[in-house]
């Protein structure tokens, strides 16, 4: 057994241990200090130290990129997986930023703290190449998320969708768990390099279909992909905004990325006949989840339900990148996470806005918002019109590069061209039902007049989202000195 | 130089977008002056060039790890079209004049979305590189929804919707055939004139070519996909059916000739074997071109609604115009560009007539009760404004329909004969429908009485503006001046249209 | 070289323009147009002067030739012989009665006399071209203005008889233009002379063949359907009872003193140089047909009660002289007595064209004065007596009259003369059966004129005013050139001969 090198894992792990440290500390300040103080000045303090927190670790990271696995390869450290972990840092921060005005808790120190513990299981997840570590990583994030969906206690909806998240999850998770163990047990290690390398001399049994079908439920289950996509519209619905923004956007590039870690592992080069299994598995889900999300979203009145149908479809989108299972279409898959992310934080900072003022996210609360806050309407224009794949938008780009690159993955073929067919079928039909929320917003008549007042970091932080999605739009070149194109 | 028109008019959208309310004549003007402003650049690019064949405007790497590049670049077809295009914009905003005149109108709203399109617009027809192209084109389908779903008329939302989904499904056909073609030729360049060097497998060209073809020829109203076109016409408020019937659908077959038949000329030969006479894709599409030709002559014949006539005519128009490229021979390709032209400019026209001049005053577009109006009495400009652009529009000589419809006639008898002859007769089916419409609607013989008996006198209308008649002349004179002298385009089109992929017009002779 | 034959056709259309913004002001309006009518008349006597004395050698005079759209054959070329200048002359005559007779316009004064103008310069533009394209656009042109002068101040039931007029007319001018597009696929132009060049060495039969297959023969149909319409030649002619009835009286002088004109000229300037060997293969119908348009056409001017409708019919009968002649003449000889025949035959033709413009313009120029007085209807038997109250009035219609009848000492006389002189010899039994026309004729002649100018005088004429001062002196000009050509026909017939040998001598049948 190699001797741990504590001072290199603790290089390693250095962001993570930073949110940690601060989400502490963001407890003892509110707990300790400023326990007195009115709700909304404990929220702002807790959430500018858990910017700052974040901000810090960006700042490690982006300072410090060092290509090195690590403890036995049970974390990996790359460009992509720093670059990953910056952007999960940046979505928190954001999210964050969006909920310096929330109302619905009066544990702010609480939030924010499980908030950067959610984000230390998204950085590890990212990082992880061990099956027992992506396990810790994953719970670490579903448990803190099923807390933070509760966390509006006074919202019935609220409980409900943890209490279902919860359940769903748990019983993915142990799913996944029982996956892992029949790996370990095939295979003999932990390490994904290690089942990579063992797989490779097997032969597809019967156990191995099972632990693949097993630990793609789990899977599957973390990026909402059909079918274990049940809880998403209950979830996306129930949770306070700036939770459901956090599971739609960290929670989901998170997952992905370990997701692009075990197909690298379930597909070794050798192997490649064989892991056509775990492919076709893969693909179903993308076909599925295509098509019913974008068919279901279809039939939506709230925008939050149909935020979620729209991110099973997303999911789908991404699947197919991952199903290529090359290094460029990983890359665009996480391209594609990223943009994705960041675009649905701001839709759903919208909605958290319209919601406070109307206490509704139904269509109809939309209606007129062009009148009522026009610079609000046109970042919630950019938004859908960037989730639709309309260029300039940063979404349309997103798009192309990950059809591109599973187009030309080796094994695509004829199959892939169907897929790519039908997924751009499907965004066509997506335009329907952003356009159908834009109608509101554009089109019709407001129910009341007065403007909607939005605080200014609030205001400020949507636009600047709103800004990076023309701009990546634009000149996609800006990130690809950390995620390469083509 | 001519890359102005879109900066110009992207620049134009965004300072009336963040426009201050409250001054909505200003912005009109403002919008006015922006779209002036393009059509001098385009205008200025066009007679500078003469009859050069391409003239390089801009390249720029833009993502080079994928071979994506900002190209512009100008020969004889698209600086043909930007000039279309800026015409189109100054008469669509003079014929949108009025928009400001009521409060809480939202003037700058529409035409920041109105220039918006024409950048778009004018970005499709500038793109050498084919993921520029495709942004633009995608660009200006927004625009398309709001004008339609919120200034618009008859079942706007339905209209606008149509019109969006069928758009964004056209492009997305057309966006699978390119990532196959970029995903084949190595994926290194998307640029146009490099990837139709490439030699594509003919098999894949087999495929690829219809796909990508019928994707721009929706967006062209090719039938049986063309339903789009009547709703969204007569949905849309007049400035927008103007650009939509005028300039839009002409995207669509742009789109056709510059990246379809260039990209994939073999997928125009002949299968090897033929199915009730029906032996390649290019017999497929002139087939449904020539059906296009005359089911929209048909049905403008039987409508009721004076804007369903002009939509419906615009379809059988778009068809022609499908036809012409399809017969890949100079002559008719040359007819196919100018007619694009020429019914860009005349739809826009005829719209203007029937949304604005008549529409306006009248409230009403069913012909049954405007042949009661005595409109030939009551509005002598509008009337006659009618006869003339209708007698364009039937193909008359000595306006632009004339010289194109003939080349395409010509083009397609020398390349499908009976399609040719069954043109024709749609043609002629285009002279009755313009009569009947321009006979019920104005100089009708039903008694001014009404359901009494009583006679109605006629009625008073608000004087035409100076802004419809300045529109008017603008349309008008151009259509005379090209009928009377077609080579001011002629000369820029035909070294275009030679210089066109030699494989393109072996096809024809 | 001053291009005077593009200064005639401006010079109305200019007129036009001006007219149209004298609006409602009738006396102005009306000024414009007779100063216009008027000078076009001077120019067209000096051009009639120009073309030459006899010796000429009847080639093109005033040739004007310029590039148009070289793709499509298309040229500005203009040109006159004895024919062209002759017709010119005509149309100029017979527009300048046609406004004098116009004194009481009911309604939009400018528009009317615009439109009048309008269709003046449509008939120059037809006599002076010499390519397709031009000839057409002008064809086309006169077309529109005249439905639209029937239509908008026509009698009872103008609606009906304006569409049936447009549709018909449409028809055949279809025909010309799907032939002529033939033709132009075939050979690679348009231009009249080289047709006929061609037609006469054989060469188009071959292009024609090797082109487009057998189909010669249908093509000459097609040119000949759209003339057949236009004069008319039974049994195409069902529009013309209807329209020259219904359409306002000076406009009827026009269309039968000048449109149907067009027809003969463009039998004689298209049909028989480019088709003559076609039209010989098809020669016997074609008589039949002629010979009962002459023999039904003056039957049916004997059974009418209406004195426009005599009129309407007496035209019929007069201009199937005309088609006899000219079908007769195409028979192939090169037997000097045969030639000699078609001379004389086609002299009478080219005469004919003129004499009976002339007169017919003449006669329903009096009708237009006598349904003034009578205050609308026209029925032969309203009248009775007039000799009584207004001698003038009788007199000089009655010369109109006698010179229709073909009185000799009247140019009518010698006009039919002329023709029967040269179509005995062709065909004797044609001749013989039309003589029943010449027949018929006189008898509705002269019954006409003993039922309006004789017989008993109802009460209601009693008080019928005879011509005025300024109407006298208005018509006396046209009755003068009667008896002059009359009398002393060589002042024209020397140019005429000279045109019709130069003619024929390069056509084939």
């Amino acid at each position: 057994m190699n001797s741990m090198n504590y001072g290199n894992l603790f290089a390693i792990t250095l962001p993570e241990t930073i949110l940690e440290i601060v989400s502490l500390l963001v407890l003892i300040v509110d707990l300790g200090w400023l326990r007195k103080s009115a709700q909304a000045a404990r929220m702002a303090v807790a959430c500018w130290l858990g910017v700052l927190g974040c901000g810090g670790a960006i700042a490690w990271l982006m300072l410090h990129p060092e290509p090195v696995g690590i403890a036995g390869g049970a974390l990996a450290a790359s460009s992509l997986v720093a670059a990953a972990q910056i952007g999960i840092l940046v979505l928190s921060a954001l999210v964050l930023l969006l909920s310096v005005r929330v109302e619905f808790s009066r544990n702010p120190g609480e939030f924010v703290a499980i908030v950067l513990l959610a984000t230390t299981g998204m950085l590890l997840v990212t990082a992880a190449r061990d099956l027992l570590v992506i396990f810790v990583a994953l719970e670490l994030l579903s448990l803190s998320l099923y807390v933070l969906t509760a966390f509006a206690k006074s919202s019935a909806q609220s409980s409900e969708a943890a209490l279902k998240y919860y359940l769903f999850g748990g019983m993915s998770a142990a799913l996944m768990l029982f996956g892992f163990s029949y790996l370990y047990g095939l295979t003999g290690t932990t390490s994904l390099t290690g089942i990579a390398a063992a797989l490779a001399s097997q032969s597809v049994s019967p156990l191995l279909v099972v632990a693949l079908v097993m630990v793609a439920a789990g899977l599957g289950f973390k990026v909402a992909a059909v079918p274990f996509h049940l809880w998403a519209p209950d979830t996306y619905q129930g949770a306070p905004a700036p939770v459901t923004a956090l599971i739609a956007s960290g929670s989901k590039v998170a997952s992905f990325a370990v997701l692009i870690a075990v197909t690298g592992a379930f597909l070794p080069a050798a192997y490649a006949g064989q892991g056509a299994s775990w492919i076709v598995v893969l693909v179903w889900m993308a076909a599925g989840s295509i098509v019913l999300g974008n068919l279901a979203a279809l039939a939506q009145t709230s925008v939050r339900r149909l935020l979620a149908y729209s991110a099973i479809a997303h999911a789908g989108y991404m699947l197919l990148g991952i199903a290529a299972h090359t290094a460029q279409s990983g890359a665009a898959v996480l391209y594609y996470a990223l943009t994705y992310a960041l675009t649905t934080v701001g839709a759903f900072g919208v909605i958290a806005l319209v919601e406070r003022e109307t206490g509704s996210d139904r269509f109809d609360a939309f209606a007129g918002l062009s009148r009522r806050n026009p610079l609000l309407a046109a970042t919630m224009l950019l938004y859908l019109l960037s989730l639709a794949g309309i260029p300039p938008l940063v979404g349309f780009w997103a798009k192309f590069n990950l059809f591109a690159s599973v187009l030309r993955s080796p094994s695509a073929g004829v199959w892939g061209l169907g897929l790519v067919a039908l997924a751009l079928g499907a965004s066509a039909v997506s335009l329907y039902y952003y356009l159908q929320v834009l109608k509101r917003i554009y089109v019709a008549k407001p129910a009341q007049v007065e403007p909607i007042a939005v605080s200014s970091l609030e205001m400020a932080t949507l636009v600047l989202i709103a800004a990076a999605v023309v701009v990546l739009g634009l000149l996609p070149s800006v990130l690809s000195g950390w995620i390469p194109l083509g | 130089m001519l890359a102005y028109t879109i900066y110009l008019s992207f620049a134009g959208a965004l300072v009336l977008a963040l426009w201050p309310r409250g001054r909505m004549r200003a912005a009109r003007v403002f919008a006015l002056a922006v779209a002036l402003g393009g059509l001098a650049v385009g205008l200025a690019g066009f007679v500078a060039a003469g009859s050069q064949g391409a003239v390089a405007i801009a390249d720029l790497a833009w993502v080079p790890a994928m071979g994506i590049h900002y190209t512009l670049a100008a020969d004889g077809i698209s600086r043909v079209l930007v000039l279309l295009t800026g015409l189109a914009a100054v008469a669509g905003i003079l014929f949108s004049w009025n928009i400001g005149d009521k409060e809480g109108d939202r003037a700058n709203e529409f035409f920041a979305f109105f220039l918006a399109l024409i950048g778009g617009v004018y970005g499709v027809f500038l793109s050498v590189d084919l993921f520029l192209l495709f942004v633009f084109y995608e660009i200006a389908i927004v625009p398309k929804y709001f004008l339609i779903a919120i200034w618009g008329s008859t079942r706007r939302e339905y209209g606008a919707m149509k019109l969006a989904l069928y758009s964004f499904a056209g492009s997305a056909m057309v966006l699978i055939g390119l990532l196959a073609a970029y995903a084949t030729a190595g994926s290194h360049t998307m640029n146009l004139h490099e990837l139709a060097q490439y030699p594509f497998p003919v098999s894949f060209q087999m495929w690829a070519f219809p796909l990508v073809f019928t994707g721009f020829a929706i967006l062209a109203g090719m039938w049986p996909f063309h339903t789009w076109a009547p709703t969204g016409h007569v949905a849309a408020p007049t400035a927008a059916s103007m650009l939509l019937a005028g300039v839009v659908m002409k995207l669509g077959a742009y789109g056709c000739l510059r990246v379809a038949m260039t990209l994939f000329p073999h997928g125009l030969d002949p299968w090897g074997f033929s199915f009730l006479g029906i032996g390649s894709w290019r017999t497929v599409f002139a087939l449904l071109a020539v059906i296009g030709i005359v089911y929209g002559a048909a049905v403008a014949l039987v409508q009721n609604d004076f804007k369903f006539v002009i939509g419906y005519s615009s379809v059988s128009h778009m068809g022609l115009v499908l036809l012409g490229l399809l017969t890949l021979s100079q002559i008719g390709i040359d007819g196919a560009v100018l007619q694009m032209f020429s019914h860009g400019v005349l739809a826009g026209l005829l719209f203007a007539t029937v949304g604005r001049i008549v529409y306006e005053r009248t409230h009403t577009r069913d012909l049954g009760l405007l042949s009661k109006l005595q409109l030939g009495k009551a509005m002598p400009f509008a009337a006659w404004l009618f006869v003339i652009a209708g007698m364009a529009s039937m193909g008359l000589p000595g306006f632009s329909g004339f010289v194109a419809e003939v080349q395409v006639l010509i083009g397609a008898w020398h390349a499908f004969p009976w399609f040719a002859v069954v043109a024709g007769v749609g043609i002629v089916v285009g002279v009755a429908y313009t009569w009947r419409a321009m006979q019920r609607a104005f100089f009708s013989d039903t008694p001014a009485v009404d359901s009494n008996g009583a006679a109605i006198a006629v009625p008073e209308y608000e004087p035409v503006t100076w802004a419809e008649k300045a529109g008017v002349i603008l349309l008008a004179g151009t259509s005379l001046l090209i009928g009377l002298y077609p080579r001011l385009l002629l000369d820029a089109i035909e070294p275009a249209v030679r210089a066109l992929p030699h494989a393109l017009l072996m096809g024809g002779r | 070289m001053t291009p005077w034959l593009t200064i005639v056709t401006a010079v109305p259309a200019g007129a036009a323009v001006v007219a149209l913004l004298a609006g409602n002001r009738a006396v102005a309006a009306r000024s414009v147009a007779i100063v216009a009518a008027f000078g076009s008349l001077v120019l067209a006597f000096w051009i009639w002067l120009g073309v030459g004395p006899v010796g000429s050698g009847g080639q093109m005079k005033f040739v004007e030739r310029a590039e148009w759209v070289p793709g499509l054959g298309i040229e500005y070329h203009l040109g006159v012989d004895g024919l062209g200048a002759l017709m010119v002359l005509l149309a100029a005559i017979v527009s300048l009665m046609a406004i004098a007779a116009s004194r009481k316009v009911a309604s939009q004064p400018g528009l009317y006399f615009a439109l009048i103008l309008l269709l003046e310069s449509g008939l120059f533009g037809t006599f002076t071209a010499l390519n397709f394209f031009h000839w057409f656009l002008f064809w086309e042109l006169s077309l529109i203005p005249a439905f639209f002068l029937i239509k908008l101040w026509g009698g009872e039931g103008r609606g009906p008889a304006a569409t049936q007029f447009f549709v018909y007319t449409m028809v055949g001018s279809v025909a010309l233009l799907l032939a002529f597009l033939a033709l132009f696929v075939a050979t690679g132009s348009m231009d009249f002379e080289r047709l006929a060049q061609m037609a006469a060495t054989g060469e188009l039969a071959a292009a024609i063949q090797l082109h487009l297959g057998p189909i010669a023969l249908w093509l000459a149909l097609a040119v000949l359907l759209g003339f057949a319409v236009k004069v008319p030649l039974m049994p195409f002619h069902t529009w013309l009872p209807a329209t020259y009835s219904k359409a306002p009286t000076p406009v009827t002088m026009l269309l039968t003193g000048a449109m149907s004109k067009m027809g003969v000229y463009g039998l004689l300037r298209l049909a028989l140089p480019i088709f003559g060997a076609q039209l010989a293969q098809v020669r016997t119908p074609l008589l039949v047909l002629a010979v009962l348009t002459v023999v039904a056409g003056a039957w049916a001017a004997a059974v009418q009660k209406d004195l426009k409708r005599v009129f309407a019919y007496s035209s019929v009968n007069h201009l199937g002289y005309c088609l006899l002649a000219i079908f007769a003449v195409a028979l192939p000889s090169s037997n000097a007595a045969v030639q000699l025949s078609q001379t004389a035959a086609l002299d009478g033709v080219v005469l004919q064209m003129f004499n009976h413009g002339l007169t017919a313009a003449a006669i329903f120029w009096f009708l237009s004065m006598l349904e003034e007085r009578s205050g609308g209807p026209l029925g032969v038997h309203d009248f009775g007596g007039l000799r009584k109250p207004a001698p003038v009035f009788c007199g000089l219609m009655g010369i109109a009259l006698f010179s229709s009848l073909g009185l000799p000492g009247l140019n009518g006389f010698v006009s039919e003369f002329l023709i029967f002189r040269g179509v005995f010899p062709l065909t004797w039994l044609s001749a013989t059966v039309s003589v029943l026309g010449l027949l018929i004729t006189a008898a509705v002649i002269l019954t006409v004129i003993q039922r309006v100018f004789s017989g008993p005088l109802p009460e209601r004429w009693k008080a019928f005013p005879d011509l005025t001062v300024g109407e006298r002196v208005a018509v006396a000009p046209a009755l003068l050139l009667m008896g002059v050509l009359g009398l002393a026909p060589q002042l024209v017939l020397g140019t005429v001969n000279a045109t019709v040998m130069h003619l024929l001598a390069g056509w084939r049948f």
